[in-house]
């Protein structure tokens, strides 16, 4: 009986520890797979590179990932958005500061909360490459550089239209994917990203990542070489198509998506098979060192804050001065100050123009050579007159 | 009641003050003891206002003020200001960083028209302007204009990085400084426009986010994208400048104002229906003040009623205010009582017209246009009109024209009335290419009821390939003529400055009771400059090839393309008795 006791006793006791040894492995475990990515910061950087009202879709394509960006997690101020020309303001767009992306005028993705950073005439290839590589002039305000670091993982997406090897900027200039490619092997020499998703919706888009040559690179595109990515439904109020198909699916797809999914990039290499999207979607991870399977849709798309959780007190001093208010000279300066005015006509007359160059006052040259004549004519008589006229 | 959270981080600083300013009296006993009042320590109060102007073309003219007055110095050597509660940090380090003294910036979309609404509160042009008066402490006014605009650009999500020095003039005589000072070299001051910029949601969010309620409490709440834009006339600007911080004047306090003027249409936001109500126009009603505000109020323009229009709720509060040169009567609703908000706890002001009515003529309006044919010449009018039916007074005209428009100023003429009217006062400051614009300022006195006609003709450039924009065959911007006047006003003004006066009115300074100074701006001009055929090298390739392809491909084969017979084959049969024949040296079968 007391051996049975002992034995039921022990047993149970060995339960209890284990329960939360198993816990506290499981946490372990959790945390680890939390960390083992190895990035600790998230970036994007989203381009629609097409300009005129009928291009409206791509403004929409990248709007509603922005939109997915921020709902996951990524601050404005880790978002570099950059739309070639203005739909929601466009004298044609009959619901002004809107843009849908379901017909019906269901969703709009433009929203309250828009940050754009780059807009308009900015949108170049030159702005876009010096964004990725960090080569802004020292001016540039912070919301508009990639200050990205090697444990960075930037989201890149781009849209508009494009070619076998190219990608149209605003119908004046394009990118081709060499130019690409070494613009990320730059940022991989200058260790500005851990790792990188490359995502490109143009018709053609496959070609776009093919010479990719550095580590830690994933991509996807909407169309293999030789196909065009079709767009996906008009609306007849707004009169233009709305989405392209292979991001509309992606929209549909990151929705379901919350910060704490566990959905991986085979999910995403899924979305928009040929059924839906009419061209085929590629994709290309031999230069990305993870198993796709095991990298999660947030490490891209959402944000990681990464929190370290100390027991010491900090003691915070302050430095800060007061600010001296008006010390002693409030006594002396009693002469009240006076508005300038606006339209000083007296003043405004008698104001000489300043001139930049000296000339010389007026009549001076023709006072000279009279001058000259009449020395001229004092010292050699005027006899000589005649060799003159 | 009204200041709930400011409170309490405003005993935290008067505490830290007091403690510090106390070793401080140990040291050296020169402290005034000023600092240390709970009513000198408030530094800085906001103010907020609305106004709303009905328009008798049944439109509606809705003006929102945010003022933020704070006593500090910003310029002060080797204090930095560190401590900012409703002054938003990110323009305060500009100021400090760049020696501003005022600045200017202003979106705008849309074009005001003066003949049928009347005179804004604060004109603006459209596209965005920035204007900015440096302090005379500055040794490189460029350099910090540059950057300034940089920053700016980063601030306001706008492309003001495209203001660089060929679109930037010097005004030697108009854009004095609307703030305090006596010093006014206009070396010192900047100005420029971006005529062809867009105002939507991305401009609106950041400038929402300088209010120190931010868009969740007070009159902010108002501020919805989808109807603001949705309006004939939106514009948001931010006006910083140092002012008198109390009526004796003695010492200078900064102030920030933030203004949206809009401009709601009876057909495409009205529906068609001369009714409008705060629900109708912004889709939200007013629930509360923002507790950090001094004052929270709503103005109603109330001059014409009751012929026109009925307003309700009503109101006891009566205001008037000479603004514009006339006095007008406002309905005021202090959003601070809670009685204005009623049994439902919102406010929802409804205005429903009555009659029609004649809008009094604005006494100055002006226009520009271009005339001539074609892409070579052209020349740009500019009318100005001045309505008084007795009084003349002077205006400045200010013109600053892109440089690819190359101005012959040998043909400039101002008549008036059909007859000459040489101007008292003419600035020009020729362009130099690719480096400057034009500029050109002149005083002209207007007749009284007169139309004036300034012409110019100019000659367009031919610009570099890689100058043109993406989108050439939409034309080229040139930015609007400004137009500064002191108007004769019809009842006297008022020159003291007193603390409680709406902020509508009291926007620029008065200094004599007679006129009233106003700005009115005109068109921008849209103009083609002869732009080449961008497919043109495409083309050429294809046809050139084809050419030499087709021409010098068969050229070459004639010469060098031998011509040889070629035999028949023959049937098998044969074949196998020419080779029997062969064998045995008699001759062969064809």
């Amino acid at each position: 009986m007391d051996y049975y006791n002992l034995l039921t006793t022990c047993a149970f006791i060995h339960l209890l520890v284990s329960i939360p040894y198993a816990y506290s492995n499981y946490v372990e475990n959790k945390a680890g797979q939390f960390f083992s990515s190895g990035h600790t910061n998230n970036w994007a950087v989203l381009v629609c590179t097409s300009r005129f009202w009928f291009n409206y879709r791509h403004v929409a394509n990248t709007l509603s990932v922005y939109r997915s960006v921020k709902r996951l997690g990524i601050p404005d101020s880790h978002i570099v958005l950059m739309l070639a020309d203005d739909m929601a303001c466009n004298y044609r767009n009959p619901k002004p500061a809107t843009v849908f992306s379901h017909k019906n005028m269901e969703l709009n993705v433009y929203g309250d909360d828009v940050e754009v950073d780059y807009r308009g005439y900015e949108v170049t290839v030159e702005n876009f490459l010096r964004v990725l590589t960090g080569r802004l002039p020292p001016s540039t305000p912070r919301s508009k550089r990639l200050l990205s670091d090697d444990r960075s993982n930037i989201l890149i997406y781009l849209t508009g239209h494009g070619g076998n090897g190219f990608l149209k900027f605003q119908d004046s200039e394009e990118i081709s994917n060499m130019e690409l490619a070494d613009a990320f092997e730059q940022m991989w020499q200058k260790r500005r990203y851990n790792e990188l998703l490359f995502i490109i919706d143009t018709c053609q888009g496959a070609s776009m990542y093919e010479r990719f040559y550095s580590p830690n690179l994933m991509a996807l595109a909407s169309s293999q070489v030789g196909e065009d990515s079709l767009s996906h439904q008009p609306d007849l109020a707004i009169g233009v198509h709305l989405m392209d198909k292979y991001t509309f699916y992606l929209l549909e797809f990151l929705e379901e998506v919350h910060p704490a999914s566990q959905a991986n990039m085979n999910d995403l290499f899924k979305v928009c098979p040929q059924s839906q999207c009419v061209s085929t979607p590629g994709h290309r991870t031999d230069l990305f060192q993870r198993n796709p399977g095991s990298v999660l849709i947030t490490d891209f798309f959402g944000s990681v804050r990464k929190v370290e959780i100390t027991k010491d007190t900090i003691n915070l001093t302050s430095s800060l001065k007061p600010l001296i208010q008006r010390s002693g000279s409030g006594d002396m300066q009693i002469e009240s100050l006076t508005y300038v005015d606006q339209l000083p006509v007296a003043e405004i007359i008698h104001q000489k123009p300043k001139q930049k160059d000296w000339h010389p006052p007026d009549g001076f040259i023709l006072g000279l050579w009279t001058l000259i004549l009449l020395v001229f004519f004092q010292t050699y008589g005027i006899k000589h007159l005649k060799h003159i006229f | 009641d009204s200041d709930p959270v400011g409170f309490d981080s405003l005993d935290l600083n008067e505490r830290r003050g007091r403690s510090t300013d106390a070793e401080l009296d140990r040291r050296d006993g020169t402290r005034t003891s000023e600092a240390l009042t709970p009513a000198a320590a408030a530094r800085d109060e906001f103010q907020e206002e609305l106004v709303i102007r009905p328009l008798h073309s049944g439109d509606i003219y809705a003006s929102f003020q945010f003022r933020t007055l704070w006593d500090t110095d910003f310029l002060q050597e080797g204090q930095k200001v560190s401590h900012y509660r409703l002054f938003p940090k990110s323009l305060g380090q500009v100021l400090s960083k760049f020696s501003v003294r005022e600045l200017h910036i202003s979106f705008t979309q849309g074009f005001w028209r003066t003949m049928q609404w009347g005179q804004p509160f604060i004109p603006s042009p459209p596209g965005a302007e920035l204007w900015v008066w440096f302090h005379d402490t500055v040794s490189d006014v460029d350099g910090n204009w540059k950057e300034l605009t940089n920053v700016l650009s980063g601030i306001f999500c706008a492309s003001l990085n495209f203001i660089d020095l060929t679109n930037t003039v010097q005004p030697s005589a108009s854009f004095k400084p609307l703030g305090l000072g006596n010093a006014t070299d206009h070396r010192f001051l900047r100005y420029a426009t971006l005529p062809r910029e867009i105002v939507c949601t991305e401009n609106l969010t950041p400038w929402k986010k300088l209010l120190p309620c931010g868009s969740k409490a007070g009159l902010a709440v108002l501020l919805k994208s989808e109807k603001l834009f949705h309006s004939s006339f939106h514009s948001q600007a931010v006006h910083i400048r140092p002012v008198c911080q109390d009526e004796q004047c003695t010492s200078k306090a900064w102030e920030l104002r933030q203004t949206l003027n809009v401009v709601f249409d009876l057909y495409t936001a009205g529906q068609g229906k001369k009714e409008w109500s705060l629900f109708k126009m912004f889709s939200r009603t007013l629930t509360e003040a923002c507790p950090l505000a001094t004052s929270s109020k709503v103005y109603v323009d109330i001059t014409d009623n009751p012929e026109l229009f009925e307003l309700s709720p009503a109101t006891p509060l009566l205001s008037q205010a000479v603004v514009l040169g006339d006095r007008r009567t406002y309905s005021v609703y202090d959003l601070s009582r809670a009685e204005t908000f009623g049994q439902l706890r919102s406010l929802n002001l409804l205005l429903r017209w009555k009659g029609d009515g004649e809008m009094l003529r604005p006494l100055l309006h002006a226009e520009r246009y271009v005339a001539g044919f074609g892409l070579q010449t052209g020349e740009i009018h500019t009318v100005i009109y001045n309505n008084h039916p007795y009084r003349a007074f002077p205006v400045l005209l200010m013109d600053s024209v892109p440089w690819y428009l190359q101005l012959y100023i040998h043909t400039l003429t101002v008549t008036s009335k059909s007859r000459d009217n040489k101007p008292s006062y003419i600035h020009y400051q020729p362009a130099k290419d690719r480096h400057r614009p034009h500029l050109l300022e002149m005083l002209i006195q207007l007749p009284p009821h007169s139309m004036t006609e300034v012409t110019v003709q100019f000659e367009r450039a031919l610009l570099k390939w890689t100058e043109y924009t993406p989108d050439p065959n939409h034309g080229f911007y040139v930015g609007s003529s400004v137009v500064s006047a002191l108007v004769p006003s019809m009842v006297a003004m008022n020159t003291n400055f007193t603390q409680d006066q709406p902020l509508f009115s009291s926007f620029v300074p008065v200094k004599e009771e007679s006129s009233y100074f106003v700005r009115v701006y005109t068109e921008p001009l849209l103009v083609n400059l002869p732009t080449p055929d961008f497919s043109m090298p495409y083309n050429v390739i294809c046809l050139t090839c084809t050419v030499v392809a087709v021409g010098y491909g068969s050229f070459y084969n004639l010469l060098t393309r031998t011509f040889q017979v070629d035999e028949p084959s023959l049937p098998l049969a044969k074949r196998l008795a020419n080779l029997i024949r062969r064998i045995r040296g008699v001759p062969l079968l064809t």
